[in-house]
């Protein structure tokens, strides 16, 4: 009836309370703006995305499982096997390819490069205040001094002294100051991390501290042992964490400083002053989970599978990763793709055999005579029957009421 | 650093606790018991953070790559250990 264009908040009403996703909303929105359209099209357009729309929905009975896992597993044969790969950031080692995909559907407690990505506080405006960690270099420095464990060997000399019984601990002043380790405090650390067996003395003024076996029987074998300690004390930072680069991020939108470390300790570290927690990442996926909970697990496997995948130059729908990542976290914990996971805990008898260690499936079942109701589709392929997907899966109904009156 | 920050995380979704007339409404659009959902168990640091009880229904609006929004929703289920 009118041929005049609808505005905006007429278009926004009409296409609100559509059951379509909010990007596709959008777009409806913003393209009708822009073209003027009258009310006629725009209820065209919208019958238009709605057939669009259900069309790429997936159909009931569609096995989207298995299509899940032939997406991913083509492109992983075109993986390579074995990659040591020095990703781009400053020599820093990192599992990528095959080894980490298998390793991020394991769900592997501690994976094998384990690597956090830090990034600053940058909340201030203005890049040139200097009490901006992001932007300021000393700061970020210090940042990563306080991250990045420091053991004796860094800051010292330390010789074991036999003819005396003795280890010397020399002390190298450029080193505790690059740092910003004290005298004091790396005395005060000896004391309260050397059990009571040994007798610390201290010279500040050349920079030297004794160690000695006190009261013992076997002075010799204590003084290795205490020589061996000595070294694995962390006299600062985060212990797990070896090693912390800094990068100035030129693609990061400010250049801002970004830390990235070998070893990751993603509870301790996002306490550390300067940190911004909102950004900090770990690809220890069950850190994550402890620390931000089981959506924040789903978000990591999604984002390391991808990531694995993109680096390879692979496109895998992200669709096909959301789905596992889901079974994965759906009941409330990482479970693995696996023997003692999503694989191992199924239901159904035949299921579990056609896995892996038939045998021992079959003779527990057998032990406790489990029934087996042939729900899944591996259980009607081992007794040859029509799976419950796609046509297999429509039934006839009849209701006998029906057919009584049907007689009449 | 303080424990509320935790749900400021990039990767953590908006959580919130539903009651009433909602889950009705959730469990009679899928047809189901509120068993059938996905789980989260309640040592789960967001749950702690919202203070979430089993029993209770968590709506978790995730960011969603390909619907920009999508909604989730989980039972919060005795942590078993």
């Amino acid at each position: 009836m009118t041929t005049k264009a609808l505005t905006e908040s007429q278009i926004t009403k009409k296409v609100e309370p559509l059951n379509l996703p909010k990007n596709i909303k959008r777009t409806i929105v913003e393209d009708a703006i822009a073209f003027n359209v009258t009310a006629k099209q725009l209820d065209e357009a919208i019958e238009r995305v709605i057939t669009g729309y259900s069309f790429s929905r997936v159909e009931p009975c569609d096995a989207a499982g298995v299509v899940a896992a032939q997406s991913i597993g083509e492109p992983g044969t075109q993986m390579t096997m074995r990659t040591f790969h020095y990703a781009g950031v400053a020599e820093i080692n990192v599992t990528l390819g095959l080894p980490r995909l298998i390793e991020i559907v394991d769900a592997r407690k501690i994976p094998s490069t384990p690597t956090m990505t830090i990034y600053l506080e940058n909340e201030r405006e203005d890049k040139s205040d200097i009490s901006n960690y992001a932007f300021n270099k000393e700061l970020a420095q210090k940042v990563a001094w306080n991250i990045e464990a420091t053991t004796i060997d860094h800051i010292a000399d330390v010789t074991v002294d036999i003819s005396y019984v003795r280890i010397i601990v020399d002390l190298k002043k450029r080193q505790m100051g690059r740092r910003d380790i004290t005298f004091d405090d790396v005395l005060t650390k000896l004391h309260e991390k050397m059990d009571s067996k040994c007798r610390i003395s201290d010279a500040p003024e050349i920079n030297q501290i004794v160690i000695e076996p006190a009261g013992s029987d076997s002075p010799y074998r204590d003084l290795f042992q205490m020589d061996k300690k000595l070294r694995d004390i962390t006299l600062k930072g985060i212990d797990s964490i070896k090693r912390v680069v800094m990068r100035k991020e030129s693609n990061s939108p400010d250049d801002e400083y970004i830390l990235y470390t070998e070893g990751s300790a993603l509870e301790q570290v996002i306490q550390v002053e300067g940190v911004d927690m909102a950004r900090t990442t770990t690809n220890n996926i069950n850190e994550i989970f402890e620390v931000f909970g089981i959506e924040a697990a789903r978000n990591a496997i999604i984002s390391e599978a991808t990531n694995t995948l993109n680096e390879q130059g692979l496109e895998v729908d992200i669709r096909h990763i959301m789905l596992v990542a889901d079974l994965m976290t759906s009941d409330g914990e990482v479970k693995q793709i696996g023997r003692h996971g999503i694989s191992g805990e199924k239901a159904s008898v035949f299921a579990r055999a056609a896995f892996e260690v038939t045998v021992n499936h079959i003779l527990d079942a057998g032990l406790r005579g489990s029934v087996d109701s042939l729900q899944g589709v591996t259980e009607n392929v081992i007794v040859g029957q029509p799976i419950k997907m796609g046509t297999g899966d429509v039934r006839l109904i009849a209701k006998p009421q029906l057919l009584e009156s049907d007689k009449n | 650093m303080t424990k509320s920050k935790l749900l400021e995380h990039n990767m953590v979704p908006y959580h919130e606790i539903i009651v009433g007339e909602e889950v009705e409404a959730l469990l009679e659009k899928y047809k189901i018991k509120k068993e059938q959902l996905p789980k989260i168990r309640s040592d789960d640091p967001i749950v702690l953070e919202i203070g979430a009880v089993p029993g209770d229904i968590v709506k978790i609006t995730r960011k969603s790559q390909t619907a920009e929004e999508a909604l989730f929703y989980r039972l919060v289920i005795e942590t078993i250990v």
